[in-house]
């Protein structure tokens, strides 16, 4: 443990002074703002305990894959193949084959699926030495294929018998949806495992610096595969979160989830290049995402805006971030 | 949006297999609308002028896109299947593709190898428009199949759905539901499909135009993405837009059922609501009549094999034998048909799975 501080201390210092400062204020600041529009151009319809429910609901599915992006960019890496995983997850778990299983068999098959994808991805990364961007791109294509040969380009409905999966969207404990606790909890379950274990410190110490990390004895190479692997399995996770909102498996589900993702993480101030950033700021960074697009559906606005006001926040977002960066070093 | 063009070459071994085994399962056929309409049963080929019996050998060539949604892929199924029904066919489908550059060069080998005739779906009419004309200067036919070609000299026939009439339906559908009900000032809220579309656009319109005539207006409309996971994601933050709805209409099924979802999810039926297209899992919602879905618009695959049937017919040079015309006219609109609880029934074998 000792040896092992050193090296991930320093690469942890910035971040830790910019903690209370600049970007999650700046985050938080930036909901606020978003809360206050919506109060005053639909106060009837923002700030209804529905609504936000609502929110976090539509957050759940991609706040799972977020939490498994936030390590693998921490770690150096990146992995465009989450929406496309997912997709396959959902549509492995939700075969006739699988489905005749039941329940417990089709969360298991969606969870291991996705897995499985993550740990091919790492270990071409790892071990194949092959650059994060091309081996999760390929990824992307052929488990998009997969998924559509699985289906047959058809939607597969979660069948009657198996409506256990689909209450954990319309079952409400203290008025909120199932979905949102599972989401709560690998949010938590993740902050634990970066923040408060020898895994966690191994991914800033592996992101920050891979050679420092490997001559401080940690097996980079291995933890490398790992955080892919993390992050299929929140690809997994979030494929039964899908099902269970959408009633269906499906090879479009998912569909440029992977930038959304890669969008939110680096919002909440982690940096691409790797070593620095929280799973809290991309949260938050996602909300500010689900909250703009249910502000514009509630003002009834069209899509493009809401692409160009998401486009315009990743810039303003990564500027704020620069100056906080080199006012805080 | 193609932003892989590469894992197309996995849809055509899915699609082939997909195809195969639900040719036998759900052949499909125009109503009363075509000579040819023949049930798939062998019993009733003998249906008005003898068009079915066989003729002249014919090729005809197809492309189409790729299929990433329930009604392309009961596109392919449904060209391939009516193919099949003739003896004095040869059905030569090229690789689909939604890659424009890929399709243009599929249209040229199937101009190469001499087919007698070509049934196109185009990715686009426009960037399409110059190898179907390619084509046509070959003296190869072309069928134009829904999509059009900007160029009258790029087809023999046109043949396809009614996007605009689809809103009409839709319209009146609702109009009359609510007329009936005697409801005054109503909240109708519509869930589009891509906006960017001239399809999309076109429905809306005439969604609005009908809806109009009524002297009702569309309260909120919002696009998806013709994707389940979109139409849930809309319809959730719709839902919340708008505590009290008395209509909604959805432009997709296959979205349809990702919107069912989100309602069912907030507990919502104080409205009813009209899909589009005519996919049979919404027909199945119909029939059981347990949800908000009351009714769906269609927008029928089924073109594909009336497409099919009018290039054999033109290669053979033979007309449509209900007409009095010895060729096949120029276009052929389908008209949108509404399918309620009363006519589910005879439209269920129709259906495409979503």
């Amino acid at each position: 443990m000792l040896t092992e501080a050193t090296p991930t201390n320093v690469a942890r210092k910035p971040f830790l002074g910019r903690i209370g400062e600049v970007p999650h204020l700046g985050l938080v600041a930036a909901l606020v703002l978003l809360a206050i529009v919506g109060l005053v151009t639909r106060p009837e319809n923002f700030a209804t305990s529905s609504n936000l429910v609502s929110i976090l609901a539509l957050a759940s599915t991609i706040g799972v894959i977020t939490v498994g992006m936030t390590f693998v960019i921490i770690g150096g890496g990146i992995d465009l193949s989450v929406g496309a995983v997912m997709a396959l997850s959902s549509v492995w778990a939700t075969t006739l084959a699988t489905q005749s299983y039941g329940p417990a068999v089709m969360i298991l098959c969606a969870v291991l699926v996705g897995t499985g994808a993550g740990l091919v991805n790492g270990f071409l990364v790892s071990y194949g030495r092959m650059v994060p961007f091309i081996a999760t791109l390929a990824m992307l294509v052929a488990a998009r294929g997969l998924a559509q040969r699985m289906s047959g380009q058809r939607t597969q409905l979660v069948q009657q018998a198996n409506s256990a999966i689909v209450e954990l969207s319309t079952t409400r404990v203290l008025g909120l949806p199932l979905l949102v606790y599972v989401f709560a909890l690998v949010v938590v379950l993740g902050w634990i495992l970066l923040n408060r274990t020898t895994f966690g410190r191994r991914t800033y110490a592996v992101g920050g610096n891979p050679e420092a990390a490997r001559l401080a004895g940690i097996d980079v190479r291995r933890h490398t595969m790992l955080l892919y692997g993390l992050s299929g399995l929140c690809c997994g996770i979030a494929a039964v979160l899908i099902m269970a909102r959408t009633t269906t498996g499906s090879s479009t589900h998912g569909d440029l989830y992977e930038l959304d993702a890669i969008a939110a993480v680096i919002i909440g101030g982690t940096l691409l290049s790797g070593g620095r950033g929280t799973i809290i700021g991309s949260i938050l960074g996602l909300l500010i995402f689900t909250v703009i697009t249910n502000l514009f559906i509630l003002n009834g606005l069209n899509t493009s805006d809401q692409l160009i006001a998401k486009g315009l926040i990743i810039v303003v977002a990564v500027l704020m971030q620069r100056r906080g960066a080199l006012t805080g070093t | 949006m193609t932003k892989t063009p590469n894992r197309r070459g996995f849809l055509l071994s899915g699609a082939v297999i997909g195809a195969g085994a639900l040719v036998s399962a759900c052949t499909s056929n125009e109503p009363a609308a075509q000579p040819s309409a023949a049930a798939a049963a062998p019993t009733a080929a003998a249906a008005a002028g003898g068009n079915d019996q066989p003729g002249t050998q014919v090729t005809i060539g197809f492309s189409a896109p790729a299929a990433d949604h329930g009604w392309i892929a009961a596109i392919a199924k449904n060209a391939e299947a009516a193919a099949k029904q003739y003896s004095d066919v040869v059905f030569k489908p090229v690789e689909p593709t939604n890659d424009i550059n890929q399709q243009i060069s599929a249209v040229e080998s199937l101009i190469q190898a001499k087919v007698d005739v070509l049934v196109l779906l185009p990715n686009d009419g426009q960037q399409l428009n110059q190898v179907a004309r390619q084509a046509m200067d070959a003296g190869i036919p072309v069928v134009n199949l829904d999509r059009v070609f900007p160029d009258k000299l790029s087809y023999r026939t046109w043949i396809g759905g009614d996007n605009y009439g689809m809103g009409v339906a839709a319209g009146h559908y609702i109009g009359k539901a609510l007329k009936e009900k005697g409801v005054t000032n109503p909240v109708i809220v519509e869930i589009q499909g891509i906006a960017t579309l001239p399809l999309t656009q076109d429905r809306s319109k005439g969604f609005a135009d009908a809806l109009k005539s009524y002297g009702f207006s569309v309260t909120a409309k919002q696009d998806a993405q013709f994707t389940v996971e979109s139409g849930t994601e809309v319809t959730a933050n719709l839902l919340q837009a708008h505590k009290k709805i008395d209509a909604i209409w959805n432009h997709d099924d296959d979205q349809g059922i990702g919107v069912l979802a989100a309602i069912k999810e907030a507990g919502r039926d104080e409205f009813i609501m009209v899909g589009g297209a005519g996919s049979a899992n919404a027909m199945r919602e119909i029939q059981s009549g347990s949800g908000v879905l009351a009714a769906t618009v269609t927008y029928s695959p089924t073109m594909a094999s009336s497409a099919i049937k009018l290039a054999r017919l033109i290669a053979q040079g033979k007309g449509m034998s209900d007409l009095t015309e010895n060729q096949v006219p120029q276009s052929v609109t389908l008209a949108s048909e509404t399918i309620t609880k009363d006519n589910v029934a005879t439209y269920l074998p129709l259906g495409f799975e979503s």
